[in-house]
């Protein structure tokens, strides 16, 4: 980098003439900035307009379209969104999706904070429990998944065998087997997946509150907790507010843990947006409908995202 | 006195939580390891106490790779991440670039455009996808993901290597065009070498991100022999209603691993990835 700085430069008023005899018309056109941007920008926006412009495009127009398997499409209109406002496990899927949402989300901002303060101290082997905490955030969800189908197997697994052999329960309950029980496993499962997210984003907002603001809160007699409010929450609001906005996008098209921990059962009661769309195009062979299914979804996460905005607005 | 009160504090503030979160961040794993060593017989013995391993043995393992292409899957997976990761940084970074430092027509328009890419679900792709990926024939084949794994990454991509560019000061690459430089020189000569570090972090984070999809894989990769190992898994080792958890936790065990290796020897970057956004934005 030093190198550079020291480079000998020319005067910068004669430059553009010596560039343009050392480039040529060709190069000089080339340097232009805009020229060079296109020229930069062309090849990746040609592969987003054919591998995710069209096929979005396609997906929008399939929607207004009756289209089964090996059969021609056939123009209903609004046709698909009509039969959609009449089938209650759609309202189902939608409300799973917000409660799910929601809740995951309000337990992973939570956990992740109480995670950041914990591992905003200093102690030995810091790096080394940052790395392990973020674990369950980098290893592939149906994997992981796989591994809670079994720690939740009502007969044999891990959860049920602790609870009798601790002699806190003979039988333990049904983990994936009734619909309230089901849901609130499949959050939780989500919640471990995705606290580390929250934890070590919102650890690096803390280290950047200046330690000045804290100190002149202590003189001014604020405590513990008076810092924690007045001090600490406020400055981190931003960092929380941008991590939680990522999350529900995540969390709200979220649908490998439910297709591999419950395939959106028992009756339904655990279907997500996106499994469901999932089901009606893949199981039931009905693409036109699965992708109104999956369009629905768009507005869906307006809302919430709005809900979010609204909320801290309030604050 | 004092130093008793502060012993305490130490222990409630810091060494019990944390013990709970990595407990609770690790206990899922542990599982998987303990069952995995465990033959059939004490698996299933209701009497055995669950955590512990009497009998440990490596049949489940030697049966995983012995009766299914789990090795196959393996260097799919890989096969698969490192390309679609090398295609996402290259076209990532041609986005970035004259978005983060330079200014040119319909510049911003395209900024937003790629931004809210994130909000058009992977469930209303699909079957168009899958009817173009069937159109170019690529069914079947690892180029099918390899192809399309980058739509999921370079926006991503994208948006994290502007915030490295960004920071680079303009005056650097002024400075090497009086001095004769073109452009593209300077970009990649002096810009580019300067972010490194914003490709190692969007790099491993596309890397861990490729290993971890499961759509796509699912719908293009029907054939055992070109599956990745979260479609392996899940559609190989679950036979019908009947679980095979020994083989199954082996498989979901061993899969894990070359992620959690690859991301332990550049978990600085991917921390520094996961938080750029967060704390810069």
């Amino acid at each position: 980098m030093s190198k550079i700085l020291e480079a000998p430069g020319a005067g910068a008023l004669a430059a553009p003439a010596h560039r343009h005899v050392r480039f040529g018309r060709l190069g000089a056109f080339v340097e232009r900035q805009s020229v060079y941007s296109w020229l930069m920008i062309t090849p990746p926006v040609l592969f987003l307009l054919t591998f995710l412009g069209y096929p979005f495009i396609y997906g929008v127009y399939l929607s207004f379209f009756q289209k089964e398997v090996a059969r021609n499409a056939s123009f209903v209109g609004f046709g698909n969104f009509v039969k959609l406002y009449n089938d209650p496990i759609f309202w189902q899927a939608v409300r799973n999706t917000i409660i799910f949402t929601g809740a995951a989300t309000i337990f992973k901002a939570c956990g992740g904070l109480a995670m950041a303060l914990v591992m905003n101290q200093s102690f030995k082997l810091k790096s080394f429990a940052r790395a392990m905490l973020l674990l369950p955030f980098i290893v592939p969800t149906v994997l992981s998944t796989v591994a809670w189908q079994w720690i939740l197997d009502p007969g044999m697994g891990l959860f049920n065998r602790l609870l009798v052999v601790s002699g806190l329960a003979t039988t333990g309950p049904s983990w994936l087997g009734t619909p309230t029980m089901a849901m609130i496993s499949v959050i939780m499962v989500n919640t471990w997946r995705g606290l580390p997210f929250f934890g070590i984003s919102i650890l690096a907002g803390l280290q950047t509150i200046p330690a000045d603001l804290h100190e002149s809160a202590t003189i001014d007699g604020a405590g513990t907790w008076g810092r924690f409010w007045y001090v600490t929450l406020p400055s981190l609001m931003p960092v929380i507010l941008i991590v939680t906005v990522f999350s529900i996008v995540i969390t709200f098209f979220d649908f490998q843990l439910v297709y591999v921990l419950t395939g959106g059962g028992p009756a339904n009661s655990t279907h997500l947006m996106a499994t469901y769309a999932y089901s009606l195009s893949m199981g039931a062979g009905q693409m036109g409908l699965g992708s109104a299914v999956a369009l629905s979804m768009v507005p869906v996460l307006g809302l919430l995202l709005v809900a979010l905005t609204l909320f801290v607005r309030k604050d | 006195m004092v130093g008793e009160l502060t012993w305490q504090k130490r222990l409630l503030g810091l060494w019990l939580p944390l013990a709970g979160f990595l407990v609770v961040a690790l206990f899922p794993f542990t599982w998987m390891a303990i069952t995995s060593l465990k033959t059939n017989a004490e698996l299933y013995d209701p009497k055995a106490m669950p955590l512990a391993i009497k009998h440990p043995s490596l049949v489940h393992y030697i049966d995983l790779l012995r009766e299914t292409n789990f090795l196959v899957w393996v260097a799919n997976t890989m096969l698969v991440a490192v390309i679609a990761t090398g295609i996402s940084l290259l076209l990532g970074a041609m986005l970035a670039y004259p978005l983060a430092r330079m200014r040119f027509r319909g510049g911003a328009l395209l900024a937003v455009t790629v931004a809210i890419t994130y909000l058009i679900p992977q469930t209303l792709l699909f079957v168009p996808m899958a009817d173009l990926i069937g159109r170019m024939r690529l069914g079947n084949t690892l180029t099918a993901v390899m192809l399309t794994y980058p739509t999921l990454l370079v926006p991503f991509i994208a948006w994290l290597l502007m915030g490295y560019f960004k920071t680079v000061p303009k005056e650097l690459e002024e400075q090497a065009m009086i001095d004769g430089a073109s452009r593209w020189r300077a970009m990649t000569r002096i810009i580019l070498p300067l972010c490194m570090p914003g490709f190692l972090s969007a790099g491993i984070f596309a890397f861990t991100l490729s290993q971890n999809e499961f759509l796509y894989a699912l719908l293009f990769l029907t054939k055992s022999s070109v599956r990745t190992v979260p479609v392996g898994v899940v559609g190989e080792l679950i036979r019908g209603d009947a679980f095979y958890w020994g083989q199954l936790m082996a498989g979901a065990l061993l899969g894990s691993i070359p992620v959690a290796l690859i991301y332990s020897f550049f978990v600085k970057y991917y921390v520094a990835g996961l938080t750029a956004g967060a704390v810069k934005g």
